[in-house]
C-alpha cells in the first residue's frame, strides 16, 4: 500500500478516471437536467453540483482524523477524482465576476451558505451511519 | 465529438493536474488555494479570448471546471471552523473569492488582449 501511495502512475489513473466522470456529471447536471428548468441556468447548475458535491466529500471526509474507513484508491477515485472535479470554483467564481452587485452577493451567498452547510449535514450523516 | 466526450477528456486532464499540483507542494489549504485562482485565471482568458465551442468544452468546462474545486475548499472551511479556528476559515473562504475574483479580472484582460 506504501509503495502505491508514493508511485504516481496508479494514483494519477484513479483520479483521472474519476476526474473524467465528475466533469462529464457536472455537464450533464447544468445543461441536461430534465424537467428540472433552474438547472439548466449554468449559474444554478453550478450551485446544484458544488452543493450534492459538498455533502458528498463532507460524508467521505468524515472519518478522515479518526482512522482510515475508506480505503486510499477509493478516496483517489471517489474525492479527489469525482467529488473534486463536480464541483468547480472557476465557474463559480467567473459566472459570479458577470453578474450584477445584489446578484453576486446572493450567488456567493449560496454557494458558500448551502455548500458549508451541505458540508456539516454530510458529516452527521456519516458520523451517525458509522 | 460529443461534448460530455470533451469535457470528459479536459476533467480528467484537471484533476490530474489538480492531484499532482498538491502532490508537490505538500501544504494544505495553499494547494487549493493555488490551483482555485490559477484556475480562475485561465478560465476568465478562455471566456474573453475567442475561441470555439469545443476549446470551450475541453478546456474551460472540462479542464478548469475540474482543476479547480469547490467540495475540498468547503470541506476544509468546515473543519477549521469545526476546529475553533474561525478566523481562519473566515479568512481563508474570504480570501479565496478575493483571490479568485482578481484571478478572473486578470485572466480577462489578457484575454481581451489577444
Amino acid at each position: 500500500m506504501s509503495g502505491f501511495r508514493e508511485g504516481w502512475v496508479g494514483p494519477l489513473a484513479l483520479v483521472a478516471v474519476g476526474g473524467c466522470l465528475g466533469a462529464a456529471l457536472r455537464h450533464g447536471i447544468t445543461v441536461l437536467t430534465p424537467g428540472v428548468a433552474a438547472l439548466q441556468d449554468p449559474i444554478t447548475g453550478t450551485l446544484a453540483a458544488n452543493v450534492l458535491g459538498s455533502f458528498l466529500l463532507g460524508a467521505m471526509a468524515y472519518d478522515a482524523g479518526v482512522g482510515q474507513v475508506v480505503p486510499t484508491r477509493a478516496r483517489l477515485l471517489v474525492g479527489t477524482g469525482v467529488l473534486s472535479s463536480l464541483t468547480t470554483y472557476s465557474t463559480f467564481a467567473v459566472q459570479t465576476s458577470g453578474l450584477g452587485p445584489e446578484l453576486a452577493a446572493l450567488n456567493v451567498a449560496a454557494n458558500y451558505g448551502l455548500g458549508f452547510a451541505a458540508v456539516v449535514c454530510g458529516q452527521r450523516l456519516a458520523g451517525w451511519l458509522s | 465529438m460529443n461534448p460530455f466526450v470533451l469535457v470528459g477528456i479536459g476533467g480528467a486532464v484537471g484533476a490530474m493536474a489538480r492531484y499532482t499540483t498538491a502532490r508537490l507542494l505538500e501544504r494544505e489549504l495553499v494547494d487549493t488555494l493555488s490551483v482555485n485562482v490559477l484556475g480562475s485565471v485561465l478560465l476568465g482568458l478562455l471566456v474573453t479570448a475567442p475561441a470555439g465551442d469545443a476549446v470551450a468544452l475541453a478546456a474551460g468546462t472540462g479542464f478548469c471546471g475540474a482543476f479547480t474545486t469547490f467540495s475540498s475548499f468547503a470541506v476544509e472551511t468546515v473543519q477549521l471552523a469545526g476546529d475553533g479556528e474561525l478566523r481562519t476559515a473566515a479568512l481563508y473562504a474570504g480570501g479565496m473569492f478575493a483571490a479568485a475574483l482578481v484571478g478572473v479580472l486578470i485572466g480577462g484582460t489578457l484575454g481581451g488582449a489577444l
